[in-house]
């Protein structure tokens, strides 16, 4: 009854950032937002790095509420899709690979999203978690949070409803 | 009346995020703005198919329903967001411009209401819906 002996930890970080950094370099407008991500295991957090053009308000100045609404959904389409995928990447379903050549599996697609703006976003860098409430086969539930200087001191926050990708949907 | 539609105008103008996204205020004026966004490869959100990004369309709204705010006879000034809700019905056609209707329907001394609606080349069928709930400030 021995367990297989445990993959080298260079193995399971390089499989885990390539996937994930194919997920993001396939889509233009996080590149165009400039939105990274962080990742401990499969805990995502984003960050949105600041630049003029997030502006909104160039009296405060403050960031732009699209801005705002947009990291959050960012934020929430990438961690349901990561949570979603988890399964394959780790089997090995999933080659990081191929994802980068742009062979991606479908990605969720937003139903509704609703965000709360509690603060004035400044002009600096913003983080962002959110929170599968409920995965299911068809719709998922996704809250979302975000800070700028204190985790506790929420900027925006956000829920929204997703439709999960089909089986018969193509790749 | 024509100076804060004129104030207005040059605020919406002014946003560098706006700018940065290509959004033209076609119509603005008593409550009612209308704004477009030309399609662009750096908005895709699902690059299968070369869709525009929710978010893109997230910032359109939020800025077509601000602009709203602002031109309505009752708004003293600027205006910021408290709350927007985005029902997404169809993906918009991928190369076709984006354009969102926004009215500022009802403003109390403290708050502004707005509706929106986002539409592609196909105006009979939209592409989202938006409420919300904006701040009503006396400067900006």
């Amino acid at each position: 009854m021995s367990r297989p002996r445990p993959e080298h930890i260079q193995v399971v970080k390089q499989r885990r950032d390539a996937a994930l950094k194919a997920l993001l370099d396939s889509v233009p407008y996080i590149q165009f937002l400039n939105v990274s991500f962080d990742r401990r295991g499969d805990e995502l957090t984003a960050q949105l790095n600041f630049s003029e053009k997030h502006i909104g308000n160039p009296f405060l100045p403050a960031i732009h509420g699209g801005v705002t609404a947009a990291f959050l959904e960012i934020t929430a389409v990438i961690t349901l899709n990561w949570s979603h995928l988890w399964e394959r990447i780790e089997s090995g379903a999933l080659d990081p690979d191929e994802m980068a050549k742009g062979i991606l599996p479908r990605q969720p697609k937003t139903i509704d999203f609703t965000v709360d703006y509690l603060r004035s976003g400044l002009p600096r860098d913003a983080y962002a978690r959110a929170t599968i409430s409920r995965a299911g086969r068809r719709y998922a539930s996704v809250h979302v949070e975000a800070w700028q200087d204190h985790k506790d001191k929420l900027f925006a926050q956000a829920s929204g409803h997703f439709l999960m990708p089909q089986d018969h949907d193509k790749s | 009346m024509a100076d804060k539609t004129k104030l207005a105008r040059q605020f919406i103008q002014a946003i560098p995020h706006a700018q940065e996204l290509g959004m033209v205020l076609e119509e603005i004026g008593d409550g009612t703005a209308l704004i477009s966004m030309p399609y662009d490869q750096k908005l895709v959100g699902d690059p299968q198919s070369g869709v525009i990004a929710g978010g893109a369309v997230s910032a359109l709204m939020d800025t077509c329903c601000g602009a709203a705010v602002m031109c309505h006879p009752d708004a003293p000034g600027g205006t910021a967001t408290i709350d927007l809700r985005i029902d997404y019905m169809r993906a918009a056609t991928p190369g076709q411009a984006i354009t969102t209707r926004a009215t500022c329907h009802h403003i109390t001394r403290n708050v502004a209401f707005v509706r929106a609606v986002a539409m592609d080349d196909d105006i009979d069928r939209p592409v989202a819906t938006a409420s919300g709930a904006f701040t009503v400030e006396n400067g900006f």
